[in-house]
């Protein structure tokens, strides 16, 4: 990160410039008795190079995709992103998470949000996508407000194989609610229809994932039906590189498509900050959450970008606005955006090929070895659950010493099975593939 | 200012209409002209059981959005679907086509509590 402090001089400017002769006098509204009047408790400050050199110690301690070969997914994936995309972003003109204030004075930025509803359309099958969320999780959130709001309902209906995280999120969103959400149980890896079916009565949605958080392709053949039929709407939480490659939520009756969109050209970045995206149907356009960017033309009849449907928001709903969100994640969004339109079409399919077939190379791998088998044997995108015949998370430390994140242990989160999560990119190249094969028996004898 | 005689007012800007059984709901020009140009009216499910004086859907235009309160307490009979393809009619003829509800099983007694026409007009002159 490159930093240049104020000089003296500029910070004299700036008091000129707010009417004041002193910092001192600039504080003048704070009560003495509010102010601190000793030194704060910390240490001496240090000089550049000594904070960069301890930075760089501390950041050394790290292990981190850069020399391990990471098999680690589970809702953040280790995807190449391309040279490109980190030039462009990096273009100061778009360095803000925020839609701008007067938004459309910044043509660019939103002609760039424009090009990401338009493309998350085109790859979730949907009518209409806002200009992205905080994340996957939020973005499902959010979504079961739309479908509170729609039915005008009280309760929800949830597939127990969606990522736990989103789950927590559903529930910290509608915490201050007097909402019943109940889970449907899962069929050996798949969303049991007829547990479905049972408690589907009255909800206001059915919350799925596909792949499903064990990596599972679940059958979508009655699912949508039956929740149709109970009036509800059906969510669904999609990987985005999988919708290169499997039938879109569109497609198969989805009434709103959410999703995690770090897979779209986003580094991992310990966690975040990662971006969300939301899709429904044009029917809902007027519940969506967020901001919504259209085309449009001006005086002179040239193509423009404006904000459009603003009246859902805070800024003009106050309190009944349809969502607490009032930015996106534009800059991650932006990656995305531009992720997607370098690979193009061809390219998104591709990089979903790739996963899918070194995913399955490595399963046949993994499974060959005594001890380890599948959770789940049901058709799978590009990770897989298995059970190890010894606990999870010791395999996974006598792998951190081969330079392996082997997967992603189910005990660090509240899990009713111990599995090992395990997941390839397009950049798990045969070669590390078989030495995770070779380095796991080891391991498991 | 085009305000009907024969017609009861909410301080809301609603107007209702008595005929026989049915109650007829809008919003009255004054309304429509602070508003400007309306372009969503979001209507209640017919069927729905609404409350004197509480909101029974909103209405939107350009850069504003409002709720609209209903004038009488009943059951909705009817709600004007043509709204939900040209809304602008709420803006060309207020007390006409561009009517929003009917309201059926109202107590007459409650439109004792809503203004006249003399009244409504006493109150925009305020």
């Amino acid at each position: 990160m490159t930093f240049v402090p104020h000089s003296d001089r500029e910070r004299q400017e700036m008091l000129r410039d707010i009417g004041v002769n002193s910092f001192e006098e600039l504080l003048q509204g704070i009560p003495e008795s509010l102010r601190l009047k000793k030194p704060l408790n910390l240490p001496e400050a240090l000089s550049e190079f000594e904070t960069v050199k301890i930075m760089g110690e501390l950041a050394a301690k790290n292990h981190t995709t850069a020399e391990f070969a990471n098999y680690m997914g589970a809702g953040a994936y280790d995807h190449f992103v391309p040279a490109v995309v980190g030039h462009l972003i990096d273009r100061s003109e778009f360095k803000t998470a925020y839609t701008p204030y007067q938004a459309e004075v910044s043509q660019g930025t939103l002609q760039g949000i424009y090009e990401f509803q338009s493309l998350i359309c085109r790859l979730t099958g949907m009518d209409v996508a806002n200009a992205s969320m905080y994340d996957g999780g939020s973005a499902t959130a959010e979504a079961v407000l739309l479908a509170l709001s729609v039915t005008n309902r009280r309760k929800i209906v949830v597939s127990s194989l969606v990522h736990p995280h989103y789950v927590d999120c559903i529930r910290i969103y509608l915490g201050g609610e007097d909402i019943e959400v109940v889970k449907v149980r899962h069929d050996d890896g798949f969303i049991d229809a007829n547990d479905l079916k049972a408690k589907i009565k009255n909800a206001a949605c059915f919350v799925m994932q596909n792949p499903n958080f064990y990596g599972i392709i679940e059958p979508i053949d009655r699912v949508p039906q039956i929740v149709k039929e109970a009036g509800g709407l059906l969510i669904v939480a999609a990987n985005p590189i999988s919708l290169a490659h499997l039938k879109t939520p569109g497609e198969f009756g989805a009434d709103v498509c959410v999703g995690e969109g770090q897979p779209l050209g986003n580094s991992l970045n310990f966690g975040g900050p990662y971006f969300g995206f939301f899709a429904t149907k044009k029917a809902f356009v007027r519940q969506l959450p967020g901001r919504l960017t259209a085309m449009t033309k001006d005086k002179n009849g040239k193509r423009g970008f404006c904000l459009t449907l603003q009246t859902r928001e805070q800024h003009i709903r106050r309190d009944k606005a349809t969502s607490n969100i009032c930015t996106n994640e534009a800059l991650c969004a932006l990656a995305g955006t531009i992720y997607m339109a370098t690979l193009g079409k061809q390219g998104l399919k591709e990089v979903a090929q790739l996963c899918f077939n070194k995913a399955h190379y490595l399963k046949d791998q993994l499974c060959s070895i005594p001890g380890v088998k599948l959770a789940h044997d049901r058709p799978f995108f590009m990770e897989f659950a298995l059970k190890l015949s010894q606990p999870t998370v010791k395999v996974f430390d006598r792998l951190i010493e081969k330079n392996i994140f082997a997967g992603v242990p189910t005990s660090r989160f509240v899990w009713e099975e111990d599995c090992l999560i395990v997941c390839a990119t397009e950049k798990r190249t045969k070669s590390e593939i078989d030495f995770y094969r070779d380095s796991l028996r080891e391991v498991m004898v | 200012m085009s305000i009907p005689e024969g017609l009861k007012y909410t301080r809301e800007h609603e107007w209702v209409k008595i005929e026989g059984d049915v109650a007829i709901v809008g919003i009255t020009e004054y309304a429509q002209g602070e508003l400007g140009d309306i372009v969503f009216v979001e209507l209640p499910p017919v069927g729905k059981v609404v409350k004197q004086l509480e909101s029974f859907g909103t209405i939107e235009a350009v850069k504003a959005v409002s709720e609209m309160f209903s004038p009488l307490s009943g059951v909705v009979k009817e709600t004007n679907t043509s709204l939900e393809k040209d809304s602008t009619v709420i803006n060309k003829d207020p007390y006409g086509a561009g009517w929003i509800i009917k309201i059926a099983k109202f107590d007459l007694a409650e439109v004792n509590a809503l203004l006249d026409a003399a009244s409504y007009r006493k109150l925009l002159e305020e």
